[in-house]
């Protein structure tokens, strides 16, 4: 077992030109691209090889769908003024955009528990045929990532006053990489939205 | 904190709120477009083109990509080219798809010889 870690930098790393935090969440971020990429890759070969698939605003709650749209991009803008209130030092404005980030999360999560509710109540399942088979694989996974980004949004709010004391470069630099990896949870469902609900 | 740095963090703020209404802008009209009587393939086009300019505000101003290291420019180009041959590698490979013209209307079909199958990985 090697002794070389990768160590927490404060400065540029001479190599990458950016901390390793910083280069560590991208290469995570493009490992996620090829996750989702390759659930796009089968949702357009799946229906592309049936004439007979379902328009998803037919059976899907549009209306719905765009509310936690613009729940998800509101997280997104609350996640980024928490990371800029911690660059400009201001802790309670921190709190209170993380709070709201971490709460509209939740809030898309409970819609979307509402719509899957729906669907089992008439009996629609993944196993149903195959738009309900991407629909709940993609959207599922999706809300998965969602659900782990309360998570570790939770664990910042937390830890801010304790963490923030003891090296605040290093936990503004924690926001951001969690602010990184929010926003591409939204990017994801910029896409999903339109593919699965609207096309 | 200078005042400098105090300044350059409110100007970011100022751009945040202005890709915010942006994209709330964007998903409404997403939205009316898919409403619109126009065909199939027009329908993709602008769903994709409206997502890739919400995602594109997204990666640039709120990932902080428009003022990051060419390093990290560099090695998403390359996953996102590096996916596309994935992506196109199954899709141009798929018998069904070549024998169809690869959903082209009225394309010839690229595999004359293929053998019958039973649509999408029938073996």
């Amino acid at each position: 077992m090697s002794d070389e870690l990768i160590h927490y930098i404060d400065t540029p790393h001479p190599v990458t030109g950016v901390t390793n935090s910083k280069f560590g969440i991208w290469l995570f971020l493009a490992t996620e691209v090829m996750l989702f990429g390759g659930l796009f890759s089968a949702y357009i070969l799946l229906r592309t090889g049936d004439p007979n698939w379902p328009h998803g605003g037919d059976i899907l709650n549009i209306p719905l769908a765009t509310i936690n749209t613009m729940i998800l991009i509101t997280s997104s803008v609350t996640m980024v003024m928490a990371w800029a209130s911690l660059m400009m030092k201001k802790i309670g404005n921190y709190r209170l955009y993380m709070a709201a980030t971490i709460l509209l999360a939740i809030g898309f999560l409970v819609v979307k528990s509402f719509e899957y509710a729906a669907k089992f109540e008439h009996h629609y399942y993944p196993s149903t045929n195959n738009f309900f088979g991407i629909y709940f694989t993609m959207t599922g996974l999706h809300g998965l990532h969602v659900l782990g980004g309360v998570f570790v949004n939770l664990y910042l709010l937390i830890r801010v006053g304790k963490e923030y004391r003891q090296n605040a470069k290093k936990f503004t630099g924690r926001v951001e990489a969690a602010g990184l990896y929010w926003h591409f949870v939204d990017l994801v469902w910029i896409f999903l939205f339109p593919a699965i609900y609207l096309l | 904190m200078d005042q400098e740095h105090m300044e350059d963090m409110l100007k970011h703020v100022k751009i945040y709120v202005l890709v915010f209404v942006a994209l709330a802008v964007l998903t409404l009209v997403t939205v009316w477009a898919s409403y619109l009587h126009v065909s199939k393939p027009m329908h993709i086009s602008i769903a994709l083109f409206i997502a890739f300019v919400k995602g594109g505000l997204v990666a640039a101003f709120f990932m902080h990509l428009i003022s990051e290291k060419k390093s990290i420019h560099g090695f998403l180009i390359f996953t996102v080219l590096f996916f596309l041959v994935l992506l196109l590698l199954t899709l141009f490979t798929d018998v069904s798809m070549l024998r169809s013209g690869m959903g082209i209307p009225n394309a010839s079909p690229l595999m004359q010889h293929a053998p019958a199958a039973a649509g999408h990985g029938g073996h």
